[in-house]
């Protein structure tokens, strides 16, 4: 009786423990991310007196992600227009599915979903190319030249996600509109002016289109800070690597849905 | 300089960029011609209940769009609300509008409804509009229904009860 329940209490204290040492290694990651964020910051001035590193990686991570943008904003407002109409029609209001559609796409799911595309897409291949560039010492070899990797490398792709995202979503949400009216007035049938004007009286430019865009912003830096953090601390393995690749991913949409949380608390304040 | 090939994506890509916004701005929000852009001048009036009012609510006569809610304030001295509404200068009323808190449908948004009166004299900004009808409380309206019912079953039995109570 005894022995067993000595047993447990040791069984119970491994899992704990390895739980405390994660707990314990996130937040020193946390830490030294925002010293990693702080470095990228005061490093940056290269980036703006050689503004070609930076569109050239505007290029990698916002030009070459367009194409998943634009289709997956269609389809989500496509989809948006068909659900909004099945429950609008019980209520006869099927008119306001310009509203739903609109609302829905630039105040939440344009930057959220705009953002994790983007993770997905940009995020891990920024990530791969640094933890890659790391392994292969080529971050070790600039840093012998005098050439600051921090400078070269980590800055503009920081810059060129803060750049990227907001447009990104700006596309994200106008395609899905553009969805929502393919769905609502061109399939379904609903009236166009009553369509457009129903959703020009509901969404305010201010409070709506630039609170999404200020979001945008927002996850562009939490995306490009995890996924250039994750590449430049990542163990110079191939394993190292794919791991680093993953927790980007992770982080960065789990970071994205937090900072939504908290930024639309903020947002949503005012009466309105 | 020579021009390279990213310069034009990079300049298409921002070129996209302020074209969606320009869309989400005119086509989709209310910056393109929408009732904010004009000039208002306010009045203000004293509801003893506005209901489900809020600020930038819409203000309609005749259920026309004419101003929109500034402002909704709680007078402590007299305990009732007092309401600030920003009306377009395109639009008079006479001295004498009347204004009431109503509701589109009876699911819908709430409004300020105003009727004009027939006064010469217009109201100007900062004037306040005497005759104010507070808004209906579904719950209360039940309530009396409810009581009235009960009232009518209890004197007589009789079904056209409603007919008989209003011919006394």
């Amino acid at each position: 009786m005894r022995a067993s329940r000595g047993r447990l209490v040791l069984d119970v204290r491994k899992p704990l423990a390895r739980l405390g040492a994660n707990v314990v290694n996130g937040i020193w990651r946390l830490g030294s991310m925002a010293r990693f964020f702080g470095l990228v910051l005061a490093s940056s001035g290269t980036s703006f007196s050689r503004f070609r590193l930076v569109m050239r990686e505007v290029y990698f991570s916002g030009v070459l992600s367009l194409i998943i943008i634009i289709v997956s904003g269609l389809f989500i407002g496509m989809v948006l227009g068909l659900q909004g109409y099945q429950t609008l029609q019980r209520y006869g209001a099927t008119e306001s599915i310009g509203v739903l559609v609109a609302l829905a796409l630039v105040r939440e799911l344009g930057p959220v979903v705009s953002a994790i595309l983007f993770a997905a897409r940009a995020g891990s291949a920024i990530t791969a190319e640094i933890g890659l560039m790391k392994t292969t010492e080529q971050l070790s070899a600039m840093d012998m030249m005098a050439v600051s990797p921090m400078a070269r490398v980590i800055a503009p792709r920081f810059w060129a996600g803060i750049i990227s995202m907001p447009i990104l979503s700006l596309l994200f949400s106008a395609m899905g509109v553009f969805g929502g009216y393919l769905v609502g007035v061109v399939i379904i049938g609903v009236d166009n002016g009553a369509f457009w004007s129903q959703m020009q009286a509901a969404v305010d430019f201010r409070y709506d289109v630039l609170n999404g865009l200020v979001k945008a912003f927002v996850f562009g830096i939490a995306v490009t800070v995890v996924a250039t953090f994750e590449g430049y601390s990542a163990p110079p393995t191939a394993e190292g690597v794919s791991g680093a690749t993953t927790r980007t991913v992770v982080t960065s949409a789990l970071m994205i849905l937090l900072l939504d949380f908290v930024l639309t608390a903020f947002m949503l304040r005012a009466d309105h | 300089m020579e021009r390279t090939t990213i310069d034009l994506w990079f300049g298409a890509f921002v070129t996209a960029g302020f074209v969606a916004l320009l869309v989400l701005a005119l086509k989709v929000g209310n910056l393109g011609g929408g009732t904010q852009a004009t000039e208002t001048y306010r009045v203000e009036g004293r509801f003893d209940n506005i209901g489900g009012l809020k600020v930038r609510g819409p203000v309609r006569s005749a259920g026309v769009l004419v101003g929109r809610v500034a402002d909704i304030h709680f007078d402590n001295e007299r305990y009732q609300a007092q309401v600030t509404l920003a009306l377009d200068k395109k639009y008079s009323f006479p001295k004498d509008t009347t204004a009431s808190i109503l509701t589109s449908g009876l699911l819908g948004e709430t409004y300020v409804g105003l009727d004009a009166g027939g006064d010469d004299k217009k109201l100007a900004s900062g004037d306040r509009i005497a005759i104010t009808q507070s808004a209906v409380v579904l719950e209360k309206l039940i309530g009396q229904f409810l009581f009235s019912k009960a009232q009518d079953s209890g004197s007589s039995a009789p079904a056209p009860a409603p007919a008989a109570a209003a011919k006394k």
